[in-house]
């Protein structure tokens, strides 16, 4: 069923039923557009990315044919580190879980044939953020496409690396210094880029609860708000632009509570404490990806069931994009054919089962309301203690959260209780501790990454640095370092100039951290 | 091996660059409520770290987490490097590992493979094994 204004037997629908507040009304419980999926399908944005920048390329023009919407890039584990493939650490893991991205030749190449001024890109990328932006910019520039008509999402969220991803690189306040010049640019200059991804997703899958994920998710998007505003910008100016990632996890209603809570609270916060007065300010726009940590590497078919089931409780809680992760995650990067497969289910979603006809759905279902209010109860009571430890910042009560161990400790903590209870039974997971039978026989075909594209990604570094100007590198290195020790100063020209002169990832972070210093965590067991 | 009686002594360590460090919390936890004295040296560590730590603690076994695909890499490379330390002491791999990959680790002399979902039971079951200890000795 392609027509989402009638049922299967013809019954026709209106748009919305129930009281006010209504979709696309404050507190946007509901949703924030009147008519959700009617006028507009979510983005189904495949996230993607192995081995060379032409490898994902061709998975990413293959996605395209398919049916994606938007495009989504994983980077390799050097690559999110800010360190170069050839540098000892990157032995092993160059191209093996994402893309090798060293210098603007590769990103050019990541690109190559796809049209930046007609489709949106997201960047899962932190630590070094603002040098792959920087990238994206020179890469769309030489083709011939203005910044100003970029649309796109640049993850770029770093307070959760420190609680949960450990993908960090500086220290936390240099760090989100950097945050705050991307924000401060896009505000300027991309009006259609989304600078921060507040992401909730790797918080959800390093172990926490959906309340945690929620709490601790829009907690740093209000230390973010504080940290844009305390470096001059007005709150309307850059709040409409900033966007959530969350994660769709297998308990059905408390997903699409945590989802209807999140837009109620960031809107009554936007509005109330932090005085934004543009409507689009107040509404909380986000990305959601299936919960990889809930699949299973037994009898890896049934994840497709839950990859279902979690992307259905994210359009029903009104998500705005979607990834559905494949079914042979547990196991390995991807296969095309598992990939396709993840977006096909969404297709279903989207086109036969008819949940895009009326907005949200739920909404007025006892269970649902109670569930959505006490998912926001019990996350103001975490915004509370962050306030309390911050003396009335939530920034410094993040900042003060991190350092304490706080946050690690809390998430810890629940994955530690959830494993336990698996253990004893008290959880079932289908395939693990229960129904076990089929475990073990043959399974899928899996994407192999292998020895040889490390191999051809040094090369391509190689010929990369023999063929650039090296007394240009080092001018533009010498700027970017210049520049971070001026407060004042914004990153992104300098990191601009220092890609177009062919510098690489690794010697931009570098020059960085001779500035910002390295931040070693304290271990929290 | 003899078993002396002394709680088994495992060092657990991420290789790499991989930051997906859940799983050996969780590990972590597992062994030490199983009695055993678990030495956790987190993210980012390299060979020589590791090597060092083994020496210093007198471990009884290794464990590493790979969540990256880089295990056929960097597995061979630790058992490798801790044998040039004259350090007999098991490797065990826990994380993201295809079956088809198995042969090749227990090739290399990575002792031992724990998968996703593994149990309690199956976890410190491996490593006493890994460590010689599990009453067959």
């Amino acid at each position: 069923m392609d027509d989402p204004r009638s049922t299967l037997s013809g019954i026709p629908l209106s748009p919305v039923y129930g009281a006010g507040p209504l979709p696309g009304e404050y507190p946007y419980t509901r949703g924030v557009h009147s008519d959700m999926y009617r006028s507009r399908l979510w983005t189904m944005r495949m996230f993607a990315g192995f081995g060379t920048a032409t490898d994902t390329n061709g998975r990413f023009r293959e996605l395209l044919r398919s049916g994606s919407t938007g495009l989504s890039t994983a980077f390799d584990m050097p690559t999110l580190m800010g360190r170069d493939s050839d540098h000892p650490w990157s032995l092993g893991e160059v191209g093996r879980a994402g893309v090798a991205v060293d210098t603007v030749e590769d990103m050019a190449d990541l690109f190559a044939d796809i049209d930046l001024g007609g489709v949106s890109t997201s960047m899962t990328i932190n630590g070094p953020a603002a040098i792959l932006l920087a990238m994206y910019v020179v890469v769309a520039e030489q083709g011939g496409v203005e910044r100003g008509q970029l649309a796109g999402t640049l993850q770029n969220d770093i307070l959760k690396e420190y609680q949960a991803q450990k993908e960090y690189i500086f220290p936390p306040r240099p760090s989100v210094r950097l945050v705050t010049d991307v924000i401060r640019f896009t505000a300027a200059e991309m009006p259609r880029w989304n600078p921060v991804s507040v992401s909730g997703y790797h918080i959800r899958e390093a172990g926490s609860t959906a309340v945690q994920e929620l709490a601790f998710t829009l907690a740093n998007g209000f230390a973010y708000v504080e940290a844009a505003v305390a470096a001059g910008l007005d709150v309307d100016a850059f709040a409409p632009r900033l966007s959530f990632f969350f994660n769709s996890h297998v308990d059905f209603f408390e997903e699409i509570g945590k989802f209807r809570a999140a837009r109620r609270i960031w809107a009554r916060w936007l509005r109330d404490r932090y005085g934004a007065v543009d409507e689009r300010s107040l509404k909380l726009r986000f990305h959601t990806q299936t919960a990889g940590v809930s699949l299973t590497a037994q009898q890896p078919e049934t994840n497709i069931a839950r990859v279902a089931i979690q992307a259905l409780a994210g359009v029903l809680g009104g998500t705005q994009s979607l990834h559905t992760d494949s079914h042979d995650e547990a196991l390995a990067l991807p296969s095309e054919a598992a990939a396709r497969t993840a977006l096909r289910t969404q297709q279903v979603i989207a086109h036969e089962t008819g949940v895009t006809g009326v907005a949200d759905p739920l909404g007025g279902s006892a269970y649902v309301e109670w569930m959505t209010d006490e998912v926001e109860r019990r996350a103001e009571e975490v915004f509370a203690h962050l306030d309390e430890i911050g003396a009335g910042s939530i920034l410094e009560g993040v900042h003060e959260g991190i350092e304490s161990g706080w946050f690690m400790g809390e998430i810890a903590e629940s994955a530690y209780r959830f494993e336990r209870e698996v253990n004893a039974g008290e959880r079932i997971v289908v395939g693990v501790n229960a129904f076990t039978e089929g475990n073990g026989s043959p399974g899928t075909e899996l994407l192999r990454v292998g020895q040889e594209t490390e191999d051809d990604q040094l090369a391509r570094l190689a010929a990369v640095r023999a063929a650039r100007d090296s007394t240009a590198v080092t001018a533009s290195l010498r700027r970017v370092a210049a520049d971070a020790t001026d407060p004042e100063a914004n990153m992104m020209p300098s990191l601009i100039a220092a890609v177009g002169a062919r510098a690489t990832v690794g010697e931009i972070v570098e020059a960085l951290e001779g500035v910002f210093g390295t931040y070693v965590e304290t271990v929290v067991v | 091996m003899v078993d002396s009686g002394l709680p088994i002594r495992v060092v657990l360590a991420k290789l790499g660059l991989d930051g997906h460090d859940r799983g050996l919390k969780v590990v972590a936890r597992m062994l030490r409520d199983a009695g055993m004295e678990v030495v956790y040296l987190g993210l980012r560590q390299t060979t020589d770290n590791i090597v060092a730590a083994v020496e210093q603690e007198d471990a009884d076994v290794v464990g590493i987490s790979m969540h990256n695909a880089g295990h056929l890499t960097l597995g061979p490379l630790i058992v490798r490097a801790l044998g040039e330390a004259g350090l007999a002491v098991p490797v065990v791999i826990g994380g993201i590992v295809p079956d088809t990959d198995l042969a090749e680790l227990e090739a290399a002399g990575v002792a031992a493979v724990l998968g996703p979902g593994a149990s309690v039971e199956e976890v410190v079951t491996t490593v006493r094994s890994a460590a010689g200890r599990d009453g067959s000795t």
